[in-house]
């Protein structure tokens, strides 16, 4: 009889509950594995000459070196923060108007349709893409990364805008239409203190990545520190771009310190 | 019951003292805008930019039709680019669960030197880029698949680390503290106690960062880290731009498709 009852407690399975299609998973990331490892071609003569450059970057990045480009990396660092700064601030007063247009219960229809479209199609395509584009029609430089930058901040900014307008309050709303509030007026006093510090968490946040990003759209010519990097690593002086890491590093540590700081404050 | 004299005819939603605050703060960020505006544009050469329509109804007008029959040679890539994802996801998960544990409050070996070091490792992983990584990585262990998912996975690190000690911070203690009390060791307390807590947390920010890690692996063949980013470098310096239509609906195509599975997957298990 006793032989009925398990002796031994098993933890159960949490997530997929059912065995055959544990076994089925199993068996298929090991097949996957098999496959996919199968065809990494890797050149290990390679990777070992790679080492001891590796090695010489790690140097690099322990012993960065600011001085001797330090006009490159000044002129990357002017270009990126206004970048940043303008990108966003454009980025958010256009992101504004098509976040309320996508936001259900304050937009017609068709509106709604047009405005989630915009931003599908703003989130779609990664920063650097738009970035070569915007570089083939507008000239190197950082007006392309500016351009490139508001683009992609339309996106984020109205999606997250309209979430949140979707998601107000509905009580508040429909007291100022007890009123006999204008549209303009439920705008301004309904909907606008309820979405208002999100929106600017958000815009600070979006701040955040944009310095990030311009850091990127460098490499494929819109100017910013991410060029500046690049011709550092072109030129193997792994102490220079040691020194621009740790800068892109400190900069992003200090906003999102304080963003996170002003977020407190303003709410 | 004192009267109060001072109030004003008009409701207003601020008093005067902080709408004067707001105005001084609306102020300074457009100041602040005019001069970046002005420091950024000084060597834009507008002529490019008034030349901009011509220029993109020109590159719009090349590509299309899409060259489909080029499809064909992009399957190949496709398969290298969804390889570095996975596997650069799978390498970042497996080194960003030991940093989480250490970063996270309640399970930290050390407060004061492993933590500082596991936070640091966090924030460096998160602020630079993973094409920044793969532009170091492909100038170090040279161009190819490898670098890719390498970059992936150091990228990775960041972001599945710092959710994830997050997850960790916010377990019940009660359950850990009930484990405790049979008499379990740390080892069995994390294993028992807080491991099934983040379980699901764990399942989800894998299966997301996995999606962002599609979305970042078309691209990383620009600097040369293998997969279908490399066939759009060579379209695009070849100027073959109904080709570059291809890659692009290609990409977009993977991106929605990966965006859909990770999203079916999180809602399955959260």
């Amino acid at each position: 009889m006793a032989d009925a009852y398990p002796t031994t407690w098993k933890r159960p399975p949490q997530i997929v509950t059912d065995r055959r299609w544990r076994l089925a998973l199993q068996i298929g990331v090991v097949l996957y594995l098999v496959l996919a490892i199968g065809t990494l071609e890797v050149d290990w003569a390679r990777v070992a000459a790679g080492l001891e450059r590796g090695q010489r970057f790690v140097m690099g990045f322990l012993t960065p070196d600011f001085t001797s480009r330090w006009i490159d990396i000044r002129q990357g660092l002017i270009e990126s923060l206004t970048m940043t700064l303008t990108s966003t601030v454009i980025g958010v007063i256009i992101s504004v108007p098509i976040g309320v247009g996508a936001a259900r219960n304050l937009a017609p229809r068709a509106i709604y349709y047009v405005c989630r479209g915009i931003i599908a199609v703003s989130r779609a395509l990664q920063e650097i893409i738009i970035a070569i584009f915007l570089v083939a029609m507008f000239g190197f430089g950082p007006f392309a990364g500016f351009l490139t930058l508001s683009f992609a901040t339309i996106g984020f900014i109205a999606k997250l805008l309209a979430d949140d307008i979707e998601e107000i309050d509905e009580a508040q709303a429909e007291a100022i239409r007890a009123t006999g509030a204008s549209w303009w007026q439920l705008v301004n006093y309904a909907i606008q203190p309820q979405v208002m510090p999100r929106l600017i968490g958000l815009s600070l946040y979006r701040l955040d990545i944009n310095f990030r990003e311009s850091a990127v759209i460098g490499i494929v010519g819109a100017g910013g520190i991410g060029a500046t990097l690049n011709t550092a690593i072109d030129r193997y002086e792994y102490d220079s771009a040691g020194a621009i890491l740790l800068i892109i590093i400190g900069i992003v540590m200090v906003a999102e310190y304080g963003s996170s700081y002003l977020r407190k404050f303003l709410q | 019951m004192s009267e109060i004299t001072h109030h004003s005819e008009v409701w207003a939603h601020r008093t005067p003292r902080k709408r004067l605050v707001m105005w001084l703060g609306w102020l300074a960020l457009v100041a602040l805008f005019v001069w970046c505006w002005q420091v950024m544009t000084e060597n834009t050469i507008w002529a490019f930019v008034a030349d901009a329509p011509r220029q993109a109804a020109d590159i719009g007008g090349r590509m299309v039709p899409p060259r489909l029959s080029y499809l064909p040679e992009l399957m190949v890539p496709l398969w290298d680019t969804i390889n570095i994802a996975t596997l650069g996801t799978l390498g970042g998960v497996i080194m960003a669960v030991p940093v989480a544990f250490i970063a996270a409050r309640n399970t930290t070996p050390s407060q004061h030197i492993l933590r500082p070091i596991a936070l640091f490792i966090i924030v460096a992983s998160r602020s630079i880029n993973s094409l920044i990584w793969a532009l170091l990585l492909v100038a170090i262990i040279g161009p190819g698949i490898l670098a890719g998912i390498v970059a992936i996975a150091l990228r990775s690190i960041g972001f599945v680390g710092k959710l994830l000690y997050e997850a960790i911070e916010e377990t019940d203690a009660r359950q850990i503290e009930a484990v405790q009390a049979t008499g379990a060791s740390p080892a069995q307390v994390v294993s028992y106690g807080i491991v099934p807590q983040i379980m699901p947390a764990f399942w989800g920010i894998s299966v997301f960062r996995w999606d962002i890690n599609i979305r970042e692996s078309t691209i990383l063949g620009l600097v040369g880290a293998g997969g279908i980013g490399l066939k759009l470098q060579a379209s695009l310096n070849v100027l073959a731009w109904p080709q570059v239509t291809v890659i692009l609906l290609l990409i977009l195509a993977t991106v929605v498709l990966s965006e859909w599975v990770s999203a079916r997957v999180r809602h399955a298990i959260i």
